[in-house]
């Protein structure tokens, strides 16, 4: 049996170092976000001397949280389920169904999946402002849909592709219909993939900048990476409020990854190896 | 007959995803080719001026080339020090036993960060009055005398460091789940062979995950074209333009000047120079590259 060699040998000691280097400025923007601002400007990159947990309730009410956070929940969740059905439905038919000419819409995913998003972001700005979905949550989450759909498309489809034939083909016998197959059959053995598109298509929806500070400039509708952006803009000289908002914003994602941390590392992984 | 009819079928699955990504995608792409050569200002009816377009980004327009060098900054930034630091890091972490959990969750931690958080941290962290710059100035260390992003020709190298802070964990993980699938018995019979540590990762580690290291190079290539969040986060191309890169001016020629239609042009230019390396990759394939 081949074993993996164990020296505890010097690699720890770069590989500390590099842990530290990624671990720091997050632990400094939780720190600072606790501190008072006469607190943080002696002591920038250290301990509180006091811990002040009610900045989070100021950050909380003067960066509009709830309001931004909502907005940012909803983009996540119609998104999400948008991205599964849509993408699920096709990556079913490209990976079993396989109907003449599909393979060119593999070719067109992958080819559509490394286009800037400038060679057509401007002509749908415009076109956008024409049909007033500009400023709206529905023209912004065609555009997501459209983005996240490549990569699970690829990735379901993968899934999809080692499940044995024998599986289906009882529930085929039995009369059931394409659809049925693919919800009573293919989505249980093939959850986990769905789950991990999912989390990976919410972390990139709940992150994401550019389009949205694009294509929605009603400060109230902003989702909570823009609403970041502008509340650093206006209060930014408050570097401790300014921490606590990022700390609220980062939150959620931080619990997310600890909790399904494979799943996010391989989706995130696969997704831009096979997409 | 009944093909036919199970091909439509079939279709059927397909259909709303791929009509929805034509409509959003591929639509004004294509209408791209066409706006990229009018005088379209957003509004009104586009008109037709010809190749005037063309001549004035190629003979005409400062911005395009001086935006177009620092991507190509950026491109030699990204194809090497991310590399260098994710490869080595990531053989490291396919030698050893103990802890690999606990790098792999730590060094991948700021890949999953929003970038605007990670701008406005960074923006923080090297501020001349209160950061960590502050400090090593203080020491003497030289070079953190003066605002690093305000300083014209420091502040795309610094942009590139903080984006590169963000990314280089996740390039790390990618190559160790691509290092985790080279056979054991290699290492084990090249350290038979006499071979160290290096050549092992020479002749070993690195044929070893050769699909994935040029894949995730050409990628690589294709991204550092389209960059905007780190540079308008942290300086929306200034010091005096020094940072401004295809993303940032194509978005102020769009929607700053209201010039729609060369916009476009701006963005197929960018369109041009990402798919560089997919032509660089077709072409080593076709030489016989197994990749």
């Amino acid at each position: 049996m081949a074993k993996i060699r164990s020296k505890p040998s010097l690699l720890n000691i770069p590989l500390v170092i590099f842990s530290i280097f990624a671990i720091y400025p997050i632990a400094i923007l939780v720190l600072n976000s606790l501190k008072s601002r006469r607190d943080l400007g002696l002591n920038p990159s250290g301990l509180p001397s006091e811990y002040l947990w009610s900045n989070y309730r100021t950050a909380f009410n003067t960066s509009n949280f709830a309001n931004h956070a909502t907005n940012s929940m909803f983009l996540v969740f119609v998104t999400v389920f948008l991205v599964l059905t849509l993408g699920g439905l096709a990556a079913y038919s490209l990976a079993r169904l396989k109907p003449r000419g599909s393979g060119g819409v593999m070719v067109y995913m992958l080819a559509v999946s490394t286009l800037p998003i400038w060679l057509y972001i401007v002509p749908l700005f415009f076109l956008w402002r024409q049909i007033g979905l500009l400023n709206n949550y529905f023209g912004l989450i065609l555009l997501y849909v459209a983005l996240n759909s490549p990569f699970a498309i690829f990735l379901l489809r993968s899934y999809m592709v080692r499940i044995p034939r024998e599986i289906e083909e009882a529930a085929i016998m039995d009369g059931a219909s394409k659809l049925r197959v693919l919800t009573k059959v293919i989505l249980p053995i093939s959850w986990s993939g769905f789950l991990t598109v999912g989390l990976v298509v919410a972390l990139n929806v709940w992150n994401e900048f550019q389009v949205a500070f694009i294509l929605i400039n009603d400060r109230e509708k902003l989702p909570i990476a823009t609403s970041f952006f502008a509340f650093q803009q206006e209060f930014g000289n408050d570097w401790t409020l300014t921490s606590a908002v990022g700390v609220l914003v980062i939150l959620p994602v931080l619990a997310l990854f600890f909790l399904f941390q494979r799943k996010f590392t391989d989706g995130l992984v696969q997704g831009s190896v096979k997409g | 007959m009944q093909s036919t009819k199970r091909n439509l079928g079939s279709w059927l699955f397909i259909i709303p995803i791929l009509i929805l990504h034509l409509l959003v995608v591929a639509l004004p792409a294509v209408s791209t080719l066409y706006l990229s050569l009018t005088d379209w200002s957003g509004v009104g009816t586009p008109r037709f001026t010809g190749l005037d377009n063309i001549k004035r980004l190629i003979f005409d327009d400062d911005n395009f080339i001086s935006a177009l060098k620092n991507n190509i900054r950026w491109l030699v930034f990204f194809l090497t020090i991310p590399f260098i630091m994710s490869l080595s890091t990531a053989y490291g972490l396919s030698q050893i036993k103990r802890g690999v959990m606990f790098y792999r969750v730590s060094l991948f931690l700021p890949y999953i960060l929003p970038s605007v958080i990670v701008g406005a941290l960074w923006g923080f962290l090297l501020n001349p009055n209160t950061g960590v710059t502050n400090f090593l100035d203080r020491i003497g260390i030289p070079g953190f005398d003066k605002a690093l992003l305000g300083t014209a020709g420091k502040a795309l190298w610094t942009i590139a460091f903080i984006d590169n802070w963000h990314f280089w964990g996740f390039l790390t993980i990618l190559f160790l789940v691509a290092l985790q699938n080279v056979p054991r018995e290699l290492y084990e019979s090249a350290e038979l062979d006499g071979a160290n540590e290096f050549q092992r990762f020479r002749h070993v580690a690195l044929p070893g995950i050769r699909p994935t290291l040029v894949f995730m190079l050409m990628m690589v290539g294709i991204w550092s074209f389209l960059v905007f969040d780190y540079v308008w986060v942290l300086t929306r191309g200034g010091p005096a333009g020094s940072t401004e890169v295809l993303g940032t001016l194509v978005y102020r020629t769009a929607f700053g000047d209201f010039e729609a239609g060369y916009a476009t042009l701006q963005g197929l230019g960018m369109a041009f120079f990402a798919s560089a390396s997919l032509v660089a990759f077709a072409i080593l394939r076709k030489k016989g590259w197994e990749i």
